[in-house]
């Protein structure tokens, strides 16, 4: 019983949750604005590179396929703290939340132009050519007829990295972004408690659960039954 | 120009660091090959009681492990681990912390590419392997988890060179892994380029990985 107590009164101490409350929340704005900023620059620059290396000129596909790769390779966290820690000593200095916010972004965009082309190439041929054989222009075979078919083929592996990519927005705490997890680390030294700690955790539930339920929906209704 | 080079590209600097930072790769592939195989069997038992189990009660509860811990940043929970539990007066070794939120984290989304694997494999499967007279166990053992791994080969690769870039999280609770040994050299020479030869090292070390797997994924795509 007093180790219950003693659990309760660490990790749920009403207490401290009342005093910190405003911190946390006013953090969750940061996190869910941030999220939602990094997936539409993400998403946006990821299909605009997969538009291009449907083009099929190599001096454009190799530059993108190199951006990808590193991007895939090198952890957000390495990139974050390049833009923030190195990029002032050569005189590009940004704040905290836009370097969170571009390191995120072009993370995200690698991804999503990998997804998006290989949603291209998984097309057969001849939905393309029977398009410009109706005379649609290439651009309009693209935006009326691949994409919309690649996109839906890529939606289950997109909708998992934009929850994956905005959940890494926890990152932003390591350059002091004040985002949930960093105003709760900075609320439970001052109060000597990790109960805000707690209200972090519950907090990202609060926010990506749902969008875990609305990416599933999504997935099921836009899924094409053969 | 000189400006990049003197803090991106710092060759006296590379040369000093340099055994340093292998050290720090040492730290993190051991770290990775800690993680990965304890995530990989802790998926797989989440995977196998989410498809096999009998009772419901073990299966909504796997359910929302796995929700729970999908939407739960890994560094969150790695920071909850470490400075929240001193708080019970469990004194709990960085490394074992970070190991405790890896399996936490990794079992989850293991689980899920190995529940999709085993579902992946025809129901036929299972009957067919009893009626050769196997039990349930060996019908797993033999017949169903093989083929459901090798179905989500391209996705257990794709979550194993994750977890390995996710070791990185390891340097907020100041382990020396690669990330870390680099900040420190950073903040010690006030020079970006140690940081700049770990980018170098975990591209040399993952780009050949990420090559593989755009290889698979595409293969894949193209067969279905």
């Amino acid at each position: 019983m007093e180790s219950l107590d003693l659990f309760l009164q660490t990790f749920f101490n009403l207490e401290i949750a009342a005093r910190y409350w405003p911190d946390i929340l006013s953090g969750a704005g940061i996190t869910i604005g941030l999220s939602i900023v990094v997936t539409i620059t993400g998403l946006a620059l990821g299909l605009a590179l997969a538009l291009l290396r449907a083009l099929q000129r190599t001096w454009l596909s190799l530059p993108i396929i190199a951006f990808v790769d590193v991007m895939r390779a090198l952890p957000p966290l390495v990139i974050l703290i390049i833009f923030f820690f190195a990029f002032p000593l050569i005189g590009i200095s940004m704040s905290a939340f836009t370097a969170t916010w571009l390191s995120l972004s072009l993370v995200l965009a690698a991804y999503a132009e990998e997804s998006v082309w290989g949603g291209i190439l998984s097309l057969p041929r001849g939905q393309s050519e029977a398009a410009r054989s109706t005379g649609l222009t290439w651009w309009q075979t693209m935006t009326s007829v691949v994409l919309p078919q690649a996109v839906r083929i890529a939606l289950p592996p997109l909708t998992n990295r934009v929850i994956s990519v905005s959940k890494n927005v926890a990152l932003g705490s390591v350059v002091a972004l004040s985002e949930v997890l960093n105003n709760a680390q900075s609320a439970t030294s001052n109060a000597g408690n990790p109960t805000p700690l707690t209200m972090a955790a519950l907090a990202y539930l609060v926010i990506f659960i749902p969008v875990m339920f609305g990416a599933r929906r999504l997935e099921n209704r836009l899924q094409w039954r053969v | 120009m000189d400006a990049l080079l003197n803090n991106f590209f710092n060759i006296e600097i590379f040369q000093q660091v340099f055994p340093f930072l292998l050290r720090g790769l040492t730290v993190t592939i051991g770290l990775s090959a800690l993680v990965i195989p304890v995530g990989l069997i802790g998926g797989l038992a989440v995977a196998l009681l989410a498809t096999q189990s009998s009772s419901r009660t073990v299966r909504t509860l796997i359910a929302v492990y796995v929700d729970v811990f999908r939407a739960l940043p890994p560094l969150v929970l790695l920071i909850f681990i470490y400075f929240g539990f001193p708080f019970l007066n469990i004194d709990l070794p960085k490394l074992m912390a970070v190991a405790l939120g890896f399996l936490l984290n990794n079992a989850a989304y293991y689980g899920e590419i190995f529940r999709a694997g085993l579902q992946s494999v025809p129901q036929g499967q299972m009957e067919a392997a009893r009626s050769t007279g196997l039990t349930r166990r060996q019908a797993l053992v033999h017949v169903i988890v093989p083929q459901a791994v090798r179905n989500v080969l391209p996705d257990l690769l794709s979550n194993s060179i994750e977890v390995v870039k996710l070791t990185t999280l390891a340097s907020v609770v100041a382990l020396p892994e690669l990330l870390r040994v680099a900040r420190d050299a950073q903040a010690l020479l006030y020079n970006p380029s140690p940081i700049v030869l770990a980018a170098l090292i975990y591209l040399a070390v993952l780009w050949p990985l990420v090559r593989l797997l755009s290889r698979l994924e595409h293969k894949n795509m193209m067969v279905k």
